[in-house]
């Protein structure tokens, strides 16, 4: 499953440091992190809730970038 | 001097900052909360140097013993205003196993420098206006990009919010998606149309120049398709949908270009692997610097070891260093160049597959619907003995009961409605053509062997197509040639690929060899290979991808419908003529909004320049970077030439990146 979320963050390079953090969370199939269109596209591994798992990214993202935002 | 330099601009940054501000009241300024919380930091902090830098320390001087530790206590606290975030940011880091990044360079940078000033009781100024003019370029920074960002996302933006029903004589607006297929929508002149559907009433000029960047006006009446994205210029439309909203071209594009970006491109991936090892190297070369030279001084040429000097130079060297304008300028260049394509009516799926159109050397065209219009029409009459119209007129008159394309062309040049009650006995003679009575007169109309089976002595056409031989109460009149006509920019557009680098330009086509071999010349294209099946095309794509060096791109460009295959075998897939049809969204890398062929050039001219300025940014950013931290390690740059390192870079990459957008005189 395929899912998008809006985020919020300030930099280029803070981007590409949240996109690696977000694949290397259990669950998460693949991640992009689109910093021009401030877009999270993440596609969730066969048999993972997309909330449970959007919470471990979420926390994952803050400990690299303390100021990112991602809506859930 | 430089004191009073500093002191000028402190002052400039103060008036700035205020005026900004001033500025972000506005609803529309576009500033973040966080950028406005910045901007107030920014002012405090500025006026409170600036009062510090007019008392002096003599004013200091006269409390006595305090006085030094009063003049750091005042000090400390500005630098707390200004740079408690990044501190704070990199304590973070640290405690996250995160420690090489640019929070981490700045903080150790002037908590060093002033570490420094305490202890030499000396110029606290540096480290806090080094931290100042760094917070400065970041809120500039953050601020420059999130504008152009937004500009170039509202350049693509057209998306659809509401769309109109009709309810109990009463327009009711309705969010687009609630729009079941079926519904009747009303769109009045001046808005967009939401959905794809079909006119039910209404007659209304279209401008689609958001979807096809073609300023042309395309007119609409009742019966025609309408797909959505366009904008109505004149009259009220009533549009029965024939699509949702989710399944409606503008919103297959909108999701084409937001997701665009996503697809990160060689030069994307070098930059961010280069970041990765970067930042780490540069503060290992820092602390190098801060140790080795000393040891050496003190223990190889027992001098004395300098240690404050090193370490200086180390700091700077750390300031000198950030990543940040590399980071940003490459993605926002592809962006740009995304964006400004889009404008013109092309759309790029992908940075990586701009970058391989750059490469592009090798250009292979389908023929029909590409470089032909792709519909049969009279192309000429030749050898009349009567009026052309005239002849026309019985021709398509003796066919009308026919429902061959041949016939359908020929009462499309005929112009008028067919009046059966005109014709009578009408004889279709399978593989020859037709004999019918048109007014009394006898007429044939077929091909050659309809000639030769009547006796009528007929004059050959030299011109390629298909020929209809006319004969009437039993005398030749001549012949009519259908064929399928060139588009009006096709040798014009392969003129431009040559120009525009093109080494080699090959048409691939079903069409049979001597109709193949006419459009080529015609067009001026290198290579022709006729009457080819779908799976062949396939095959010969293939054969010229194997027996291209490998830093040439080659692209295939088609109509999308029955060049899937093709379009995803090649290196880089190009449909024409997007409007209506999925199958060319779907297969291509890169869709052309209109038909014209012309396009193409420009296309392959947008991603070049969209990849020069690139380059330039990664050439400029990483050599006036490496610059800096030479000229720094020697001795012979201060802390201000880093700041300079730092944004000025960044300020120069990020104006170049948005150079990507124009691309209109390409």
């Amino acid at each position: 499953m395929k899912k998008t979320y809006k985020i919020e963050v300030d930099c280029a390079n803070c981007a590409n440091l949240m996109e690696d953090a977000a694949r290397k969370t259990a669950g998460v199939q693949s991640a992009t992190v689109n910093f021009m269109t401030q877009k999270m596209i993440v596609e969730f591994a066969e048999g993972h809730e997309p909330k449970n798992v959007m919470q471990d990214v979420c926390k994952a993202c803050k400990k690299v970038e303390p100021d990112c935002e991602i809506f859930l | 001097m430089q004191e009073l330099i500093v002191n000028l601009l402190l002052v400039v940054v103060a008036i700035l900052a205020a005026v900004l501000r001033l500025i972000g009241q506005r609803p529309n300024s576009g500033m973040t909360k966080k950028q406005k919380v910045m901007l107030w930091r920014i002012l405090a902090a500025t006026v409170l140097l600036l009062v510090l830098q007019a008392l002096g320390s003599s004013a200091f001087a006269q409390l006595g013993g305090a006085g030094r530790w009063v003049r750091l206590a005042c000090y400390l606290i500005d630098y707390a205003v200004i740079g408690y975030d990044i501190l704070r940011k990199a304590a973070k880091g640290i405690r996250n196993g995160q420690v090489f990044d640019e929070n981490f360079l700045m903080a150790l940078a002037t908590l060093g420098a002033l570490a420094l000033a305490v202890y030499e009781n000396g110029d606290y100024l540096e480290a806090i206006a080094v931290m100042l003019f760094y917070q400065v370029g970041e809120w500039f920074q953050s601020y420059a990009v999130g504008k152009s960002r937004r500009n170039i996302s509202e350049l693509m933006d057209i998306r659809p919010d509401y769309a109109n029903i009709e309810r109990d004589g009463k327009l009711e607006k309705v969010d687009p998606d609630e729009v079941a297929v079926g519904t009747v929508i009303v769109v009045q002149p001046g808005e967009k149309v939401p959905i794809d559907g079909t006119v039910e009433s209404g007659a209304s000029t279209l401008n689609t120049a958001a979807l096809t960047g073609e300023s042309l006006p395309r007119e609409v009446k009742a019966g025609d398709e309408i797909i959505s994205g366009c904008i109505n210029m004149t009259g009220v439309l009533r549009i029965k949908t024939t699509r949702e909203f989710g399944e409606s071209t503008v919103s297959k594009i909108l999701d084409l270009v937001e997701n665009a970006s996503s697809r990160k491109s060689k030069s994307e991936d070098f930059i961010s692997r280069f970041a990765k090892i970067y930042t780490p190297a540069v503060c290992y070369a820092a602390l190098a610097l801060a140790i080795l030279p000393p040891l050496v001084c003190m223990l190889g040429m027992g001098q004395a070891p300098g240690w404050e000097t090193w370490i200086y130079r180390a700091l700077t060297f750390l300031v000198a260093s950030c990543p940040c304008a590399l980071v940003i300028s490459i993605p926002l260049s592809f962006f740009a160049g995304i964006g400004g394509a889009s404008k013109s009516g092309v759309l790029v799926k992908g940075s990586n597959y701009l970058e391989t159109l750059s490469q592009t050397r090798i250009v292979v065209f389908d023929k029909t619907g590409t470089l032909t219009q792709g519909v049969f029409e009279v192309n000429g009459i030749h050898h009349s003995e009567m009026e052309n119209a005239k002849l026309v007129e019985y021709a398509a008159l003796a066919e009308s009961a026919s429902s061959h394309p041949i016939s359908k062309s020929l009462q499309k040049a005929y112009g008028r409605e067919i009046d059966r009650s005109r014709v009578s006995d009408i004889q279709e003679i399978s593989g020859n053509g037709v004999l019918a009575k048109v007014d009394g007169h006898a007429v044939a109309a077929g091909n050659d062997k309809l000639m030769d089976r009547l006796g009528v002595p007929y004059i050959s056409c030299h011109s390629v197509g298909t020929i209809i031989h006319m004969a009437i109460d039993g005398q030749y009149a001549g012949h009519i040639v259908i064929s399928d006509v060139v588009k009006p920019t096709s040798g014009q557009a392969i003129r431009a690929l040559k120009s525009a680098g093109v080494r080699r330009t090959v048409m691939l086509t079903g069409d049979a060899k001597k109709v193949a071999d006419h459009v080529a010349a015609e067009l001026g294209v290198d290579q022709v290979y006729s009457q080819l099946l779908p799976a062949d095309k396939v095959e010969k794509v293939e054969a010229l991808l194997a027996e291209k060096p490998e830093k040439e791109k080659l692209a295939f460009v088609g109509d999308g419908i029955n060049d899937a295959p093709v379009l995803r075998r090649a290196d880089i897939g190009i449909a024409m003529g997007a409007m209506g049809s999925d199958a060319a969204i779907e297969a291509a890398d890169v869709v052309l909004m209109d038909d014209d062929p012309m396009q193409i050039a420009k296309a392959i001219k947008i991603s070049r320049k969209c990849l020069r300025i690139v380059y330039q940014n990664i050439v400029v950013a990483i050599g006036i970077k490496l610059i800096c931290l030479a000229l720094v390690a020697v001795g012979l740059a201060n802390m201000w030439l880093a700041v300079f390192a730092d944004v000025g870079v960044m300020i120069i990459a990020v104006f170049n990146a948005i150079r990507a957008l124009f691309v209109k005189n390409l």
